[in-house]
């Protein structure tokens, strides 16, 4: 539901730090836990970036699944949900990656346009 | 930074001050923040700030800084650790770039510039801001979350009425439209601003930083801010609250938590509202505490009736015992 706005913040972001040259490619890091389908970003990215020194950039999505440790036998295990409990049954686990949600890098375009 | 979720951008939004009837559009200069940065994201800043002068050096850094993402985080880390509220957020991805922020930002010769920024890092360095703002004055800030029609208002309204006497309480309230809301709470007898989020569908942080220049709570004060109706979008988006508060009603589903898990594990306080309805509806409490806490073992839940005010005071004594804390806090 909120990957248009979430495209949106990126095309802003990036073309901000672009300073008017032209963006070639664009990275993300997403976690398979932060509430965001990487499908729905892709989709919105390209009207979001219409009209903009990203427009036709491409979108590159590293996944980054989920992994917790528990709290109380020390155990790291992969997980994908937010609240999936240890294979030693406690509930109390820390999440140690799976909600990123950030911008790696940008590609500019080389030549000048 | 508008319409993060997709549902249009700021410039529908308008804040209304019930006290005073004045009406100010949150289009603008700060809508420009969404597309346009390039264009200069500083306006969108000196606007939602110019109310909080003086109030923390926070707003002095806002400001300045318009150049590059890289920027934004920097001012996020400090801010946060200056205040040293709780902040859920994982900031793994700490950067190495602060030194990049000014002019171009450096590429390889492949043209690849290191960003390093979190996609919502402009809301929660503006949320950082409205955090140490009210740590500074000593002001309890919740953030009000649930489905529609949960009873979110309600609750409000008895809240005010049973502890005016005791507390100076404001509200923001968020609805995509109309102040009936707003004129509730006013009516119940706190100040309150409606901020109507247009075809947004969650309230951000500078919408409470405009809110706040409008209601100017009192140093000491508890500040109710009450979010738009929707059990999504609100959970990721900081508004600078000491803590979220979501509200389930016994008319909605016990599996609520287990749909929601990202809202309700962003929680720290669970209200379960409308109990007096429960020998009236199917609702099986045991169930739906057992689901909340399958999402967030440390939830803490209060089962109350705003309507008939059962289970209330164990909610008023935790809302004492944080605006203690507040207090305590400032001088720590």
């Amino acid at each position: 539901m909120h990957e248009l706005g979430i495209a949106r913040n990126i095309v802003a972001i990036v073309g901000d730090a672009a300073q008017g040259r032209r963006v070639r490619r664009v990275t993300l890091d997403v976690g398979e836990l932060s509430g965001v389908m990487t499908e729905a970003i892709l989709f919105c990215f390209a009207a979001a970036a219409e009209g903009t020194v990203l427009q036709g950039a491409r979108l590159e999505i590293r996944q980054i699944e989920g992994r917790a440790r528990c709290d109380d036998c020390g155990a790291d295990f992969v997980t994908d949900t937010l609240f999936t409990p240890c294979g030693c049954g406690s509930r109390r686990c820390r999440r140690l990656q799976g909600e990123e949600l950030n911008i790696k890098s940008m590609e500019l375009e080389t030549e000048i346009a | 930074m508008c319409g993060h979720c997709g549902c249009g951008d700021k410039s529908g939004a308008t804040i209304l001050n019930l006290q005073t009837g004045k009406e100010a559009a949150m289009g603008g200069h700060s809508h420009d923040h969404d597309g346009a940065h390039a264009e200069g994201a500083s306006h969108g800043r000196d606007h939602g700030h110019q109310h909080q002068n003086g109030h923390s050096h926070a707003h002095a850094h806002a400001v300045s800084h318009s150049h590059g993402p890289a920027h934004h985080h920097d001012h996020f880390h400090e801010h946060v650790h200056a205040d040293g509220t709780r902040h859920r957020h994982d900031h793994s991805h700490d950067d190495a770039h602060h030194d990049h922020s000014h002019g171009h930002p450096a590429a390889t010769a492949d043209g690849v510039v290191e960003l390093e920024t979190r996609i919502l890092a402009k809301n929660d360095a503006l949320a950082a801001k409205n955090r140490s703002w009210f740590s500074g004055r000593e002001i309890l800030a919740l953030n009000l979350v649930s489905s529609p029609g949960s009873g979110k208002t309600t609750l409000l309204e008895r809240t005010i009425g049973d502890l005016k006497a005791e507390l100076k309480l404001y509200v923001i309230e968020g609805d995509q439209a109309t102040a009936n809301d707003g004129e509730r709470i006013r009516a119940a007898g706190a100040p309150a601003v409606q901020v109507n989020t247009g075809t947004g569908c969650h309230l951000e942080a500078d919408m409470v930083a405009r809110g706040l220049a409008e209601l100017k709570p009192a140093v000491g004060s508890l500040v109710m801010i009450e979010n738009v109706g929707n059990l999504v979008c609100p959970a990721m988006f900081d508004l600078g609250e000491r803590a979220k508060v979501v509200i389930l009603s016994v008319t909605e589903g016990e599996d609520k938590p287990l749909k929601y898990p990202h809202m309700f594990r962003a929680a720290e306080i669970m209200i379960l509202n409308k109990i007096d309805l429960l020998p009236y509806v199917d609702f099986d409490v045991s169930r739906a505490l057992a689901n909340a806490r399958e999402v967030n073992p440390d939830i803490r839940v209060f089962q109350v009736s705003a309507r008939s005010g059962a289970g209330l005071e164990d909610w008023y004594r935790w809302l004492r015992g944080e605006i203690s804390k507040c207090h305590e806090a400032a001088f720590a």
